[in-house]
């Protein structure tokens, strides 16, 4: 909040008024959310922050409402879990909405993320807003893999399984932690138990995070396509009302391809084998997790050795914490990176075709793919990134943003 | 802004390429290619045939119920398939359920509308020990357990082989016995189910005639509707929600623009 934008509001309102003198939450939403100068240049892919806090509150939302009616009870989790599809008024919109819900946050954090990327907002001055992101990254994952587990299906017990086995491969105090975290020496009751507890605090605590993540962005404020500061008022609009439209909009967009699949493709994303109930006695033939995990469990599975398979799968986020201080160009937009630009697609394919590999077992030719891609995941964030820092000739900036802005309208 | 929307829609496209060529890869697992029927609930707008999922039940309750539970459905949601309470009564009128009497006493008394379907074992290990080992899962949700859903299901119903009609190299490659049942859809294609299915396994209420064929279509519809009874207010509420939120999208575009007029 560095920058000051003149006397503080004026309200009207004798009760705002009365409030805000003694709580200045008014002046603060007024600073942070109206009359904040923010970048006059962005294009959709700023959306997504708003679309992601969209989609937090909504799974916070239908999750405490699944919570009133679910059992975290090995003998009646699968059945309460169809019990709220079939018999509580409602209880399917509320749980197909979480459920896709999930996928659709996977998507809106992954594009999120994709933009940081892009158009370098992970550089100075934001190294640490970008560092509390791949935090938040994190705490969805955990969040989202804990939830599988509760309906008790087939892939939750197996998923639980094979997950919480990885950390035995932690040496020495490896087997200790699994049991810690099963409660026990399967994955049972006790495990369910822990599960939901944790997957019902844990975004509350990325709710915390995301706090966090937003009082860091309003210090410098956004980046923007060009990936240039804004010089003064000319480059700027206020983010009330250009940008609370342009989000709203893009909110709308984002929710009518998600009720696609909620109201009319509830299942797609799901697997058929999480409607059968947990059997610890019968592998299913592939278990797979969900799609927005395959990226790195091809990771997972590309290194022969367990701890090997653990670290690499761990360091493929490992590595987006450091990101800032790996790339060592001062560029920060691929607008003006020629090569970089397109080793940033070239990513994205290498991230899909890791994806694909995840989704299929690791048989025949899936197995040398899955390891070049794992190779080239790193190749790009360990070597490519700092060197091409050094050798990449950007292409030059403009003056300002509005220069820009008024140029392209002009052209 | 054009620009940056081409690109967006680029990356949108890659998104959803990626998508789909993910379940493209999982899809080609199962490389045994089922059947694929129109069924009348399928589609944005499709509902369920109620006087085919009622012959469906008929199916089920006749033939499929002797070794398969279905412990999810009660009595009362047959109301659900166009049917009076009277006319449900009538049909589980025979039904006798287990029960304790009011000196705690195990009975059996006729089914009630609010009883669960009656499981035809007590546990999974009597179904079991009565099927070979292999104990029939409960048919609940099976249209969404299974990859394919009814296109499986129906598959599964009308694809055995009887052993005089295997090639010597299918019996070879799948090392099936006499004894064996073979179909073309099950999953390594030795099944632990008879055939349950034949021409005139039942005789319809409503005249219509009962092939294979029709017996197999009207019990997958009935399996279908069982695996999810809200399939028509789902699509209902969707199309209703889609709509608002396209107004209110149109909405939002409009102003926004005029809040943008000026700047671009
Ligand atoms: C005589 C007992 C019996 C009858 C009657 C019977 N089934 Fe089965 N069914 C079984 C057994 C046993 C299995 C397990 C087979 C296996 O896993 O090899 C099974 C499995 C199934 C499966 C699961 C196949 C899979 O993919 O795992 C379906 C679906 C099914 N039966 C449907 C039906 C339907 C529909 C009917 C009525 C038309 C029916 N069954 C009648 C015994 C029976
Ligand atoms: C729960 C998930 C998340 C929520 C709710 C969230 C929310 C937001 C919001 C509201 C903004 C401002 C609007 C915008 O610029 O789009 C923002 C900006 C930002 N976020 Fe997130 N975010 C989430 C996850 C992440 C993750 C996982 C990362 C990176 C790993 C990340 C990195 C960033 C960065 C770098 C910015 C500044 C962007 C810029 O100005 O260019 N965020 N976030």
């Amino acid at each position: 909040m560095a920058s000051s934008h003149g006397t503080p509001p004026v309200f009207n309102n004798k009760v705002i008024a009365w409030i805000d003198h003694r709580l200045p939450i008014f002046s603060y939403l007024e600073k942070e959310y109206h009359t904040f100068p923010t970048p006059r240049n962005f294009n959709y892919f700023w959306n997504f922050g708003a679309i992601a806090t969209v989609m937090l509150v909504l799974m916070i939302a239908t999750g405490v409402v699944l919570a009133t009616n679910y059992q975290p009870n090995v003998l009646m989790a699968f059945d309460s879990v169809e019990r709220i599809d079939r018999d509580v008024p409602q209880g399917w919109l509320i749980r197909d909405l979480h459920m896709n819900g999930a996928s659709f946050f996977f998507i809106a954090v992954y594009i999120h993320i994709f933009r940081g990327m892009y158009y370098g907002s992970y550089k100075a001055p934001r190294e640490l807003l970008w560092i509390l992101g791949v935090v938040i990254f994190l705490l969805l994952m955990a969040t989202a893999f804990m939830g599988y587990v509760l309906p008790w299906g087939q892939m939750s017990f197996w998923g639980a399984t094979v997950i919480t086995n990885l950390f035995s491969a932690i040496p020495v105090v490896g087997q200790s932690v699994v049991d810690w975290l099963w409660g026990g020496f399967a994955v049972e009751n006790p495990t369910l138990n822990r599960f939901f507890a944790f997957h019902y605090l844990l975004p509350f605590i990325i709710v915390a995070v995301v706090a966090l993540h937003v009082v860091a962005l309003h210090v410098h404020g956004s980046n923007n396509p060009l990936g240039i500061d804004p010089k003064g008022p000319q480059d700027t609009v206020p983010f009330h009302p250009y940008y609370t439209m342009k989000d709203g909009f893009g909110v709308m967009i984002f929710l009518i391809i998600y009720a696609g699949f909620v109201f009319f493709a509830p299942d797609y994303l799901g697997h058929p084998d999480n409607y059968i109930p947990a059997n610890p006695l019968v592998t299913p033939d592939h278990i797979v997790p969900e799609w927005y995990f395959l990226p790195f469990y091809a990771i997972l599975r590309a290194i022969p050795d367990k701890l090997g398979g653990v670290l690499a799968m761990f360091g493929a986020i490992g590595v987006l914490f450091v990101l800032p201080w790996l790339d060592t160009s001062r560029v920060r937009s691929c607008t003006f990176r020629p090569i970089y630009k397109w080793f940033m697609y070239l990513l994205v394919i290498d991230v899909v075709i890791l994806g694909i590999c995840g989704a299929n077992p690791p048989e025949g030719w899936y197995v040398p793919l899955a390891q070049l891609a794992t190779l080239y995941y790193f190749f790009h964030f360990l070597i490519l990134l700092p060197i091409l820092g050094k050798i990449e000739r950007p292409l030059p900036l403009p003056p300002s943003i509005a220069d820009a802005v008024l140029k392209q309208k002009a052209g | 802004m054009r620009k940056s929307m081409k690109r967006l829609l680029v990356s949108g496209a890659l998104a959803l390429a990626s998508l789909s060529a993910g379940a493209a890869a999982i899809a080609a697992g199962g490389e045994i290619k089922l059947p694929s029927k129109q069924w009348h609930f399928q589609g944005p707008f499709g509902t369920y045939d109620r006087s085919a999922a009622q012959r469906g039940y008929q199916v089920y309750q006749e033939v499929c119920a002797a070794c398969h539970s279905m412990s999810l459905m009660y009595y009362r949601n047959l109301m659900a398939l166009g049917l009076t309470e009277g006319q449900v009564k009538s049909l589980i009128k025979d039904i006798q359920v287990p029960d304790l009497n009011d000196d705690g006493q195990p009975i059996e008394r006729p089914a009630k509308l609010s009883d669960r379907f009656k499981s035809p074992f007590p546990n999974a290990l009597a179904a079991a020990a009565a099927n070979n080992g292999k104990a029939p899962p409960d048919l609940s949700v099976i249209a969404k357990a299974r990859a394919g859903g009814p296109d499986y299901l129906y598959g599964l119903l009308i694809g055995y082989v009887p052993y005089d009609k295997l090639t010597p190299q299918q019996i070879k490659e799948f090392d099936v016995s006499k004894d064996d049942n073979f179909n073309k859809y099950f999953p390594g294609h030795k099944i632990g189910m008879a055939p349950p299915l034949a021409d005139d396994k039942v005789t319809y209420a409503d005249g219509t005639k009962a092939t294979l064929d029709q017996e197999a279509s009207d019990v997958t519809q009935f399996l279908a509707w069982a695996a999810e009874p809200h399939m028509e207010a789902r699509k209902r509420t969707g199309v209703r929600v889609i709509l608002f939120l396209l107004a209110l999208a149109g909405l939002m575009y409009a102003v926004k623009r005029s809040v943008w007029a000026d700047k671009h």
